[in-house]
């Protein structure tokens, strides 16, 4: 979050400024290491991407193979951000707009699927639903496939996404508690009304920023989904999974491709992110944590 | 408000409609992806028996992963917690040219898809790769070893650690500082007496996250990292691998062994926070 450009006093050394030969080292070092570890990694993607000219990386993006990940990276986040939406709303709106016991309870299980590695992520569902697991013989028969099909990599990337939204809405309704609502329907509103005219704008750029950070998270998910997926080519991998199966194939330029286009959907998500907070530092909530 | 310890039941009346509906659907909705599914990481060993779980996780190759992925977490969390308060520092104290870029790209990990960083990483640090063969120059051999697993999740824990010390660092108040200076103590004596302490508990907190993050991580390292048995090994690499040859159960022993030992150390670190701050 970029909120905290308060403009410090920078006058002339006070008692509590630090040299400028200080200022200058840890300058240095600070854009050193984030050049290093941010900036070298971010220029690799592309400039691997366009080691055998533009026109070799777009054929890679344009292979069908490609097309189809993109495709289903597309339906996949489309499913699970729209899910885990609509979950946000209705777990907010609960904890913010009402008063129960366990409720801090309610809110750290939300937050369990950020503590969990991806690849634990994936495998809960295979014990779940994988041929050996609790429901696999039953799938089996009804001949339902969930694991190495797109149900498995909904479900894995909905839980990897899972506490975005929720844990984004929570705090800003509870800051901006139940007075608003309270008045409208004392005005006569119905609840639903009173939701879409007064919680819904209230909430509209908080909703944005999770949704954006949420559909990031989706779409480059890889741990998670690469273990339900299959790696089934032309079906069942999406980007993330694409570049890895034409890394492992030694076609560089074509992973290398298919990853300056997540690079680039990760760049529009962090410029997107920087104007809204920047915009609307005070309608979303100030801690993330992610 | 006061009225809630007075009635005998959970939840205090309110004029707004909608709770049963959106509360229903929240626990129907967290028991459905998240509850059922982790209960089956945590019912899937039993199978194995006291003895069979055992002889799973104290098996070398597992153990060996274990560690990696724990130490090379702590490793790359120590290693941000002293870059990313320098980060933090200049980001928040100091003025200097694409200050604001610098600050937007913080986040880059939080962005970019794993898959991405990890061929990233594994190209620069290859034996052809810029920053490989510079330190191959140097004697230094970065991928397919325990360091290239570094390497991956140093860049994975970065934001945590800046993310949680910018709101601290630019909230806190000069006077202390200032108070400490007029009373003679040198800028070092400050940063270690005054400045270090009241950030101490933004410190291990994101260090902390950096630390959780950086033990599941799996798809920056495992590029980077070779992935030889008893050598680069990470234990969520020996996870899918268990899988493949259908071992569920082994699986999720070792999934187990993870989720218990993260939350552990991090539940260590939270009580070690508390007992800080309630002794200032």
């Amino acid at each position: 979050m970029s909120t905290h450009t308060i403009a410090l006093p920078r006058s002339a050394a006070g008692p509590a400024e630090d040299s400028p030969a200080t200022r200058l080292v840890l300058i240095a070092v600070a854009i050193g290491y984030v050049g290093i570890f941010l900036l070298l990694p971010l220029v690799t993607v592309f400039s691997s991407a366009l080691a055998g000219g533009i026109r070799q990386a777009l054929s890679a993006v344009a292979d069908p193979d490609a097309l189809s990940a993109i495709r289903l990276t597309l339906i996949v986040a489309a499913i699970s951000v729209s899910l885990n939406v609509v979950f946000g709303i209705a777990a907010a709106w609960s904890i913010s707009k009402f008063d129960f016991r366990g409720k801090s309870l309610l809110i750290s299980l939300i937050d369990i699927p950020f503590s969990v590695s991806p690849v634990i992520s994936g495998l809960i569902f295979v014990l779940v639903f994988g041929m050996q697991g609790w429901f696999g013989p039953s799938l089996r028969d009804a001949d339902v496939k969930i694991i190495f099909a797109l149900p498995g990599i909904v479900l894995a990337t909905t839980f990897v996404t899972f506490p975005f939204v929720a844990r984004e809405l929570i705090p800003l309704m509870m800051d901006q508690g139940r007075d608003e609502e309270e008045a409208a329907m004392s005005l006569g509103a119905s609840g639903w009304r009173s939701f879409l005219r007064v919680t819904l704008p209230n909430m509209k750029w908080a909703l944005l920023y999770a949704v954006l950070l949420c559909n990031a998270r989706a779409m480059g998910e890889f741990g998670a989904v690469s273990v339900v997926s299959g790696h089934i080519r032309g079906l069942t991998n999406t980007m993330p999974l694409h570049v890895e199966v034409l890394y492992n194939d030694y076609q560089y330029v074509g992973a290398f491709a298919v990853a300056a286009l997540l690079a680039m959907l990760a760049l529009v998500t962090l410029v997107l992110k920087s104007i809204l907070e920047w915009r609307y530092a005070d309608e979303i909530a100030a801690v993330h944590r992610h | 408000m006061s009225a809630i310890a007075a009635l005998p039941r959970w939840k205090s009346p309110s004029v707004l409609p909608g709770f049963g509906l959106s509360f229903g659907f929240t626990i129907f909705y967290l028991s459905l992806i998240v509850l059922i599914p982790l209960s089956a990481l945590v019912l899937r060993p039993l199978a194995l028996g006291w003895n069979g779980f055992l002889t799973e996780v104290a098996a070398p190759r597992v153990l060996h992963a274990l560690l990696l992925s724990f130490g090379a977490a702590a490793v790359a969390a120590a290693i941000n917690t002293v870059f990313g308060f320098i980060v933090a520092w200049a980001l928040v104290r100091y003025d200097f040219p694409f200050r604001r870029l610098i600050d937007a790209l913080v986040d880059l990990p939080f962005a970019l898809p794993t898959a991405v960083a990890g061929i990233a990483f594994a190209t620069l640090y290859g034996p052809r790769g810029v920053m490989g063969s510079l330190l191959m120059r140097a004697g230094i051999k970065a991928a397919y070893s325990p360091l290239g697993v570094v390497i991956a999740l140093t860049f994975i824990g970065l934001p945590f650690v800046v993310r949680t010390l910018q709101p601290v660092l630019s909230d806190m108040a000069r006077d202390a500082e200032e108070a400490s200076a007029t009373l003679g103590a040198s800028r070092f004596q400050t940063l270690r007496r005054v400045i270090i302490p009241a950030l101490a508990p933004a410190l291990v907190t994101g260090t902390a996250l950096a630390f959780a993050r950086g033990v599941g991580e799996y798809g920056s390292v495992i590029f980077i990292a070779g992935n030889l048995p008893m050598v680069s090994e990470i234990a969520p690499l020996l996870i899918v691998i268990k899988l493949e040859e259908y071992d569920y159960a082994g699986a999720a022993a070792v999934g187990v062994v993870m989720l218990a030992l993260s939350f552990g150390i991090v539940l260590l670190l939270n009580l070690f926070q508390s007992r800080v701050q309630a002794r200032r």
